[in-house]
């Protein structure tokens, strides 16, 4: 048992030392577009992107560094007038729908869309009962 | 020694619950005074003994024995006092011991105070009260024992995560559990009148104070973890729709809703049924989140102990402890008649969206949540995040806000929108307003219908108070005033938040000066600085409002050692109209530094809007009891009176 | 979560039971996520489409850099993204060199990596790559949808994404990947 949390000591210590890179961040990675509207929109698509490696954080609020080379392509390719949802949709087309925030509807999400709507219905179908005149009572 | 201790009382505190649920059982079926006797006093002293052991842990953290397993891997005799204590929390072990204390002595407190419902109602409530815990106290002596011991003691222990070494966070945790917990004492109640089928205005006049006091936690336990994911995390964000933030979403939306369904059943002795299910729903929502965080089965940033074995015994818990409730709901609440009507344009309408909504919200919040689960396991992997939570939340959200500033104004059973209809005037005066002026400054949608309809219930929330004297409003409505105008005021510091929000991001020489919104910000110096187990770099900012006077803000990158983390702490400057904030970065080539720096207008609304909704609910509870009190004594004293008069 | 009996009103005993199937739903989800807990791995979506385009320099000087045009060649390679900063990288070069041995043609992509640090790494681990394309800014790594590394992905002699391997390759895996390899011979 103690080695064993020895051994785990040596884990946190050795693997936030030796596993970062050196190299300074990707140009774009901290720095924003010069142009604000272009920057506005890169940083509205920047908040609904998925960290690669970070459990369940935007690349907009994630200090790794692969967050901080995706934050450069999007800016890059916004900067080339890229539109958001093309820069999305190229991602997508490499991870999957897990790399954006933004489910589309479609097949594997449409419960996500309806499941509010059918619980309005049910509960307005429940009520309908309940209202009576108020002097009923 | 006082590991032994501890682990004793926790073992004595189990063989009581289990006692208590025994006795409460047995004389509810038949009537058994010397045995229902016993229920109260097991409660107590339960609840007692429960507080002992975690009073023990404490200790053994304080002394960093290092002996127990739990102290070895999370704490180290370099860590402030503070944080040694604020650790015995911090981690899965000690969070589930405070977990079955907050529980034991809630369930103490109802067991010693409580006197208005009848005996057997009371009897049912802390048969169900111990039926809860005994689950608990099985979990933590069998799947998570906190005073397990390490022989020999390890030289050094592993240390907290630096994250949660902040002041803020050493009392958010109880803050919340306060809340979680508390809410049990209504599941409690909930199921007693299940089992009894004693539903009435009465139980729901006893159960609204303990669900006020359970809500007013949670509301400051939310509040308080949002504002440290905003300072401590560095980017400026304060809601993320995270896992573990959704898990206290939930039982809070549940616990509102129940809050006022609780208080038509009891001014009108309507929604008899309802308020029960929302009873069992509000301590369900507690159990579900904290089986969502401890289980690893979500993705989070929080990742609590992730352990499958703990999983399945939460998983287990939660199965015996909500199926059951919900199974004795179906079998039961057929014969809880639903209770008196009303129609669509009264207080009780006004009230009955408010749930419908309430609950609506918390199914997206649910499902959101879930989906990725949902969708694994049939093969995809899917993201949901704010862009669904946002505009769908809003959705719901904001037409209740709108009833919420109506709904006040209205009669109960029935009455016409047509007779209020003046009071709304100003109200939608300013919602037009509001409204034009995000549209003039180009807000997008969202943001712009939150700050059309902050700026109307800002008004609104204010009118039942119109056309009273001041020094004869009740304390609850000077509460239920207050807490509607808390939630306009942070829907407003949202709304201004996002719309607003200027962002600069920059590699700065020492020296060089740049404009965020009205400010212009100069890096002056970069210092090391040492803490008590930490190093770091501080930078000094001078920043000047509109060319105004000057503040320096100082933000640090700390490197810690025991474990080794590097947190970047930002630094704020408070205005009345927001917040400047600023984040030191790492060196970058040519001796420049990265400087993030926001200027958010009026985001610190939020928090205290958050906090003026707990203080709303803080009046309410004292103007509750208070009136309790003085009806208890007139009682006792017409009782006295009848007793002398009949010598 | 729904409303339930109404005065007067036969109550519909459906209604009631509702949370309790909605709960039972929420169980049975719950228990499929626990017994088969989630993979934290985010597959590729690129396997059986192209290489994209891309051309990098060279990582070290020495060795040629590396772009998709290198991948038509005929035969099916191995595309390895790796960097000198991480641990397992350094762990899986002996079944690199392996595969490198039994005649497999391995491309290095090197992700945010610096000369002097790879020949330091070179010089520990050996160094089984014909081509090495620095990758400074993960560009590469982005465009095959790859997340982490190290990663090898197959590419067959046509320049089509075969197949995927996510984290180092253990000794007991090189004989998949040369049986993954020898199908994309196809």
């Amino acid at each position: 048992m103690i080695r064993l949390l020895f051994a785990a000591t040596l884990l946190l210590v050795a693997v936030p030392t030796t596993a970062q890179d050196k190299l300074p961040p990707a140009p774009y990675a901290y720095r924003q577009l010069d142009d604000p509207q272009q920057e506005d929109s890169a940083k509205a698509l920047m908040d609904t992107l998925r960290c690669l490696q970070c459990q369940g954080q935007a690349i907009s609020d994630s200090d790794a560094p692969i967050a901080g080379d995706m934050r450069n392509q999007v800016r890059l390719r916004i900067a080339q007038g890229e539109s958001p949802e093309a820069i999305r949709a190229w991602l997508v087309e490499r991870y999957g729908s897990y790399v954006s925030y933004k489910p589309h509807i479609g097949l594997q999400t449409w419960p996500l869309f309806v499941a509010p709507a059918a619980f309005v219905a049910l509960a307005a179908l429940v009520l309908r009962k309940r209202f009576g005149k108020g002097d009923s009572a | 020694m006082i590991a032994n201790f501890g682990l004793a009382a926790l073992w004595f505190a189990a063989a009581l619950a289990i006692l208590q649920m025994v006795a409460a059982g047995l004389s509810i079926r038949r009537d058994n005074p010397v045995l229902a006797g016993l229920v109260r006093p097991a409660a107590i002293v339960q609840g007692l003994l429960a507080a002992a052991a975690f009073g023990a842990l404490i200790a053994l953290f304080w002394r960093t024995d290092l002996s127990v397993k739990l102290v070895a891997m999370n704490s180290h005799s370099a860590k402030p006092l503070l944080y040694k204590i604020a650790g015995t929390w911090g981690n899965h072990e000690g969070s589930m011991l405070l977990w079955v204390t907050i529980m034991g002595l809630a369930g103490a407190f109802v067991a010693l105070v409580e006197r208005r419902l009848t005996e057997r109602a009371m009897l049912a409530t802390l048969g169900a009260q111990a039926f809860v815990s005994i689950g608990f106290y099985a979990f933590l002596l069998v799947a998570s024992n906190p005073f397990e011991r390490l022989n020999p003691a390890p030289p050094e222990g592993l240390g907290l995560n630096p994250l949660l070494q902040d002041p803020g966070l050493a009392f958010h945790p109880p803050t919340l559990y306060f809340g979680y917990v508390g809410l049990s004492i209504a599941f409690s109640f909930a199921v007693g009148a299940l089992i009894t089928r004693e539903v009435s205005p009465l139980f729901a006049r006893t159960m609204r104070p303990w669900v006020l006091g359970a809500w007013i936690f949670l509301t400051l336990g939310i509040t308080a973890g949002s504002y440290w994911a905003y300072y401590e995390l560095g980017w400026g964000g304060w809601w993320f729709w995270d896992p573990v933030e959704n898990a206290s979403l939930m039982p809070w939306l549940a616990a509102t809703a129940l809050l006022h369904s609780v208080s038509v059943l009891a001014s009108r002795n309507a929604l008899r049924a309802w308020t029960v299910m929302l009873g069992v729903v509000a301590f369900s929502m507690s159990m579900i989140g904290t089986f969502l965080v401890r289980s690893g089965i979500l993705t989070s940033v929080h990742a609590f102990a992730v352990d499958p074995t703990r999983g399945t015994f939460i998983l287990v818990l939660l199965a015996i402890y909500i199926g059951g409730a919900l199974l004795l709901f179906a079998l039961r609440a057929a014969t809880v008649t639903e209770g008196q009507r009303f129609t669509v344009t009264s207080r009780e309408g006004a009230l009955v969206c408010n749930n419908v909504m309430l609950t609506a919200t918390l199914g997206i919040v649910l499902i959101g949540t879930l989906y990725p689960l949902l969708a694994e396991a049939m093969g995809n992997k899917v993201s949901v995040g704010p862009p669904y939570f946002n505009p769908m939340s809003a959705m719901f959200v904001l037409p209740m806000l709108v009833v919420m500033g109506v709904g006040p104004l209205l009669r109960w059973r029935r009455d016409k929108l047509v007779r209020i209809g003046r009071r709304l005037i100003a109200p939608a005066f300013f919602s037009a307003g509001g409204m034009i002026f995000m549209l003039v400054k180009g807000a997008s949608a969202l943001p712009a219908l939150g700050m059309m309809v902050a700026a109307g219930l800002l008004v609104a929330s204010l009118m039942p108070l119109s056309g009273r004297r001041l020094r004869m409003v009740t304390l609850p409505l000077w509460g239920m005033v207050l807490a509607h105008f808390g939630v306009a005021v942070a829907l407003f510091g949202m709304a201004a938040d996002s719309a607003f929000t200027k962002e600069r991001l920059i590699a700065a020489r020492i020296g060089q000066t740049t404009d965020v919104g009205p400010w212009k910000v100069e890096l002056q110096t970069i210092m090391p600085v040492a803490g008590p187990n930490w190093t770091a770099l501080e930078g000094a900012l001078a920043a000047t409002y509109q060319g105004d006077h000057t503040v320096i803000l100082r933000t640090q990158s700390r490197s810690f050692w025991a474990p080794f983390q590097q947190t970047n702490e930002s630094a704020l400057h408070t205005r009345w109209n927001g917040q400047l904030y600023v984040v030191l970065g790492d060196q970058v080539e040519g001796g420049r530094w990265q400087l993030r720096l926001w200027w958010k207008p009026f985001v610190t609304l939020i928090w205290l809007g958050g906090v003026l909704i707990a203080l709303g609910g803080l009046l309410a509870l004292t103007g509750r009891v208070a009136s309790d009190l003085r009806r208890l004594v007139a009682v006792n004293m017409i009782a006295y009176r009848r007793k002398r008069q009949g010598r | 979560m729904s409303d339930t009996s109404v005065p007067l009103v036969k109550t519909s005993g459906l209604t009631l039971w509702l949370p309790l199937a909605l709960f039972s739903g929420f169980v049975a989800l719950v228990l499929v996520g626990l017994l088969r807990p989630a993979s934290r791995e985010v597959q590729s979506a690129m396997i059986g489409k192209p290489l994209p385009a891309f051309s990098l320099k060279p990582a070290i000087p020495d060795i040629p850099g590396l772009a998709h045009t290198n991948f038509v060649g005929g035969k099916p390679r191995l595309l390895n993204i790796f960097a000198s900063w991480c641990v397992p990288c350094a762990a899986e070069a002996p079944q690199l060199e392996a595969l490198r041995r039994s005649g497999i043609e391995i491309d290095g992509v090197a992700i945010r990596d610096t000369q002097a640090d790879l020949r330091l790494f070179f010089a520990r681990n050996g160094n089984p790559y014909s081509r090495i394309g620095a990758d400074n800014v993960s560009a590469v790594q982005f465009a095959i949808g790859s997340s982490g590394v190290p990663e090898s992905f197959i590419v067959d002699g046509r320049g089509i994404i075969r197949y995927q391997h996510i984290g180092d390759i253990r000794p007991e895996q090189v004989e998949i990947i040369l049986a993954r390899l020898k199908e994309a011979e196809h």
